[in-house]
């Protein structure tokens, strides 16, 4: 639509337009901030001034809000959910989409405040640049630090400083500098701790008026330099690190017959050729890229982040989760990792929970080790901690149930990403970025007493994924073997007693002790009542099941469903839920 | 508009040709689309794709074709139909099943359409709520479906722009937006319990210039009714309305000979058609970059109160 009038001046011409389409690329950005800073303003005059919104969009918000008769308020063109008309709040991620000559734009649009740190970070994560506003009324505030903060961890590229409301401090020159410096001075601290050199520029805009914004301001003939839009326009599009060694996920086998076996997967960096040498992680085995096979034909070249599927020169057991890297780069196996987390559920970390970990194309079983430390995003400090709670960021010690091949976040967006889903309620907790990887488990090094002390009730759990509990079983023989072979196979470590043995008919008090013991050491004891009875009784921790043993997998179902329900099992997966 | 007509054929590259040129929109966007169709096909029991026959629908199969080429697609399609489509839309949704290889299948809510169920006896949101909606909802949890995939994208209405590309619903297939799982990088939260699923909308980031300039790149066929044609209608001031079914007309309303298309496809009733010149691909790209409204400006349902999408899907619309 921004073309529009520029078209209709000349003589239109499709074929042309539709060449220029093809040449354009993409460049994504976030935006955080509240409608007190202006931020919807903003969005909303970019969207217009590049005439990016519909007349009936337009007509539909007009004189609404807080706009003057005739006037529009620009946040209404945003707010899209009821709860945030009515308290006229960005609460959620908003995506958002415009197009200039030269290149469309996808805007993740995100809310400013502290209880939404999440959603910033959500919305950072995908972007090539982010808009970070200063309100050129009140200087820099804690909320312009967190942005920026957010945007340099999760390794955006450029930040955008728009000194907003020029307008209420009569654009002067002084105190737009006065802000550039002290703004300055605050991204080398980020880049400091976040590792990650911010790429800065500022820009003096009056969102309200539009100066500065998509057209250059008559009103500060001081300032230069670009516009907002003139500055997106020319940014590099950061397209999924080309120069980064090859990275393929696998995320899926394509078999279609016997003849062919190819790996669909999207490049996440680099490039791959046919004669390429590719390591296949973890298993670490070695192969040559043979085909680059795609709908379009074969390509003699894919580079990141287009979507392909690789043949290679021999047969090799890959499947879903492995990792395809170039030969000469391979990525790191970790068992153990450090990384820096923003944390993103109601519930807080809990180190004695088992996690559930997602990196590019597979889920492991993660354990937290340590919460190493948390970061105060008012001073950029780092301070103790035990938990991480919403909205908090700090660094973690995580160990995974089997390895994972991955790059430090530093190297590789894509690879060095991850995040945690809650095993119980399977809501995404965490979004992380490593740090730093070992292969072998971390013990949680610099506590002495967990690295050296006995082994915990609470490490068992981690390791096994259940605590320890007597289940008490009575019923037909095949059933109850049944039910012990369903427990090993979902990883349940059991021990079994059968109450016809001599031994415990002889002691009566040896049960309880040896169950005592059991249960103690995290194992689950099968305490076994072998009859001709057509029922199934199952009781563990004063709770009781009765099931006909017609209905086997019934039954099966129905002790691991109580085994869940009286806390043993830690995670609804064991119970198969 | 001025428009200046001209055959214009858009070669896509060679096959093997050297890609190192930087990848334009488009390419980015197929290489997301496809990297989500192929994580849903990976990790849920039973996923389905929602096949509208619209031009979106069109595009996402294409995608489908592309992501697990050249093994055949590994879910069926799913078409609610309301009864109220046009006869070509139904004609060209079973010939493009063919033609692709996919299983098609087709629920409707067939006790509220014998029960005369048509947006004039009820209002349009009721009608879209029996015939749209339960009708869905039932047809997911007939087959028992987990994973359903739309056409929708973001920049349709405001409500959208805030989904995600996994939108959760619960065990009654209901949306709430103001408890949606965060959605970072390109990975997506596929966990769900029994009874809950998940809708995944692969064209979010896609806008309508995207679609059609891919439709056109791609040669992609599309139902007849996008182009403009000399069809009856019954005009009403600015509004055409298709005589498809009668109790559409006013008493005594006479159908009129008008060059017109539909700019997007829904049933009958509820979809008004524009005037149009535009009868190629290129012409529809060159009408859309004039328009002043947006594309759902002439669906009647999503007019119904202030946030009537955003309650729909609530309700477990898509």
């Amino acid at each position: 639509m921004a073309v529009a009038a520029e078209l209709e001046d000349r003589k239109f011409e499709i074929g042309e337009f539709l060449r220029q389409e093809r040449e354009k690329d993409l460049l994504r950005f976030s935006t955080a901030g509240s409608v007190d800073d202006g931020k919807s303003t903003l969005i909303g005059r970019l969207l217009y001034d590049t005439q990016s919104v519909y007349d009936d969009q337009v007509r539909s918000i007009e004189g609404k809000g807080t706009a003057a008769p005739g006037q529009i308020d620009f946040a209404l063109l945003t707010d899209g959910l009821r709860a945030e008309r009515e308290q006229g709040i960005t609460i959620d991620v908003a995506y958002r989409y415009f197009s200039t000559a030269h290149r469309k734009f996808i805007i993740a649009d995100t809310p400013g405040h502290e209880q939404y740190t999440r959603n910033m970070a959500t919305g950072a994560s995908t972007a090539d640049a982010a808009i970070v506003l200063v309100d050129a009324s009140k200087g820099v505030l804690v909320q312009s630090r967190r942005h920026a903060y957010i945007a340099s961890l999760l390794r955006v590229g450029h930040v955008l400083v728009a000194v907003n409301k020029m307008d209420l401090i009569a654009f002067d020159e002084t105190k737009f500098r006065a802000i550039e410096t002290e703004f300055s001075a605050v991204l080398d601290q980020i880049a400091t701790d976040t590792g990650t050199p911010v790429e800065r520029h500022f820009v003096p805009v009056s969102a309200l008026a539009g100066d500065n914004v998509v057209h250059r301001s008559p009103s500060m003939p001081w300032y230069t330099g670009p516009s907002l839009l003139e500055l997106l326009e020319a940014l590099p599009s950061a397209q999924g690190a080309r120069s980064a060694p090859l990275r393929f996920p696998v995320q899926r086998v394509l078999r279609p017959d016997q003849s062919f076996r190819g790996f669909a997967g999207q490049i996440a960096s680099g490039t791959a050729r046919p004669g390429d040498e590719v390591t296949v992680l973890p298993s670490n085995r070695s192969a040559k890229v043979e085909r680059i096979v795609t709908w379009d034909g074969d390509l003699d070249e894919a580079i990141a982040p287009i979507s392909v599927t690789l043949v290679l020169d021999r047969e090799l057991d890959i499947s879903r989760g492995d990792l395809i890297v170039a030969a000469p780069a391979p990525a790191t196996i970790a068992r153990s990792l450090k990384a820096a987390v923003v944390w993103m559920d109601q519930r807080p970390l809990d180190l004695s929970r088992r996690y559930l970990l997602k990196h590019t194309s597979q889920t492991v079983p993660a354990f937290p080790a340590s919460v190493d430390y948390r970061t105060d995003l008012t001073t950029l400090g780092h301070v103790p901690a035990q938990t991480l709670e919403m909205n908090d960021i700090g660094a973690v010690t995580v160990n995974l149930l089997r390895p994972i091949a991955l790059d430090r976040y530093g190297d590789n967006r894509s690879t060095g990403a991850f995040i945690l889903i809650d095993s119980e309620t399977n809501a995404t907790v965490a979004a992380g970025m490593v740090t730093a990887a070992s292969s072998d488990v971390t013990t949680g090094i610099e506590d002495e007493s967990g690295a050296w002390g006995r082994v915990t009730a609470g490490e068992r759990e981690a390791r096994w994924g259940h605590r320890g509990g007597v289940l008490e079983i009575s019923g037909p023989a095949a059933l109850i073997h049944a039910i012990e072979r369903s427990l090993f196979a979902v990883g349940v470590v059991t021990s079994r007693i059968d109450m016809d043995e001599v031994s415990f008919q002889r002691h009566p008090d040896l049960l309880g002790i040896l169950t005592g013991i059991q249960t103690r050491s995290g194992l689950l004891t099968l305490v076994v009542h072998a009859n001709e009875s057509g029922k199934l009784t199952a009781r563990a921790e004063g709770e009781q099941v009765s099931v006909d043993t017609d209905e086997s997998i019934r039954a099966v179902s129905a002790v691991h469903q109580l085994l869940h329900r009286v806390g043993i099992f830690v995670s609804s997966e064991m119970a198969g839920l | 508009m001025p428009v200046a007509e001209r055959e214009f054929q858009i070669q896509p590259p060679p096959a093997g040709a050297l890609r190192s040129h930087r990848l334009s929109h488009l390419e980015l966007l197929e290489a997301e689309s496809i990297h989500i169709l192929r994580e849903v096909a990976s990790e849920f029991e039973r996923p389905v794709m929602l096949y509208s026959i619209g031009k979106d629908s069109s595009v996402m199969l294409r995608l489908a074709q592309k992501a697990f080429y050249p093994a055949p697609i590994p879910f069926p399609l799913l078409h609610i139909d309301t009864g109220f489509k046009f006869a070509e839309m139904l004609a060209f949704r079973d010939e493009t099943a063919r033609q692709v290889g996919a299983e098609l299948l087709v629920w409707r809510n067939e006790p509220a359409i014998a029960a005369g169920t048509n947006p004039i006896v009820l209002d349009t949101k009721r009608c879209c709520g029996l015939l749209k909606t339960q009708a869905l909802l039932d047809a997911l949890k007939h087959y028992n479906f987990d994973a359903a995939f739309g056409g929708a994208r973001r920049d349709e209405e405001k409500s959208r722009a805030k989904e995600r590309i996994y939108s959760f619903r619960d065990s009654a297939g209901q949306w709430d937006p103001k408890n949606q799982r965060p959605e970072l990088w390109n990975l997506y939260n596929a966990r769900i319990h029994p009874g809950e699923s998940i809708r995944v909308f692969p064209l979010s980031n896609w806008t309508e210039m995207d679609v059609w300039q891919y439709i056109h790149e791609e040669k992609i066929p599309v139902v007849d009714l996008y182009f403009a044609k000399e069809r009856p209608m019954y005009v009403r001031g600015e509004a055409l309305l298709p005589i498809e079914q009668e109790f559409v007309a006013h008493p005594g309303e006479k159908p009129q000979m008008v060059k017109c298309r539909l700019r997007s496809l829904g049933c009958s009733p509820c979809t008004g058609a524009i005037r149009s010149d535009a009868d190629t691909i290129p012409a529809i790209i060159a009408e859309l970059i004039s328009f002043r409204s947006s594309e759902r400006a002439n669906r009647a349902i999503d007019h119904d109160q202030e946030g009537s999408m955003e309650i729909k899907k609530r309700e477990g619309y898509f």
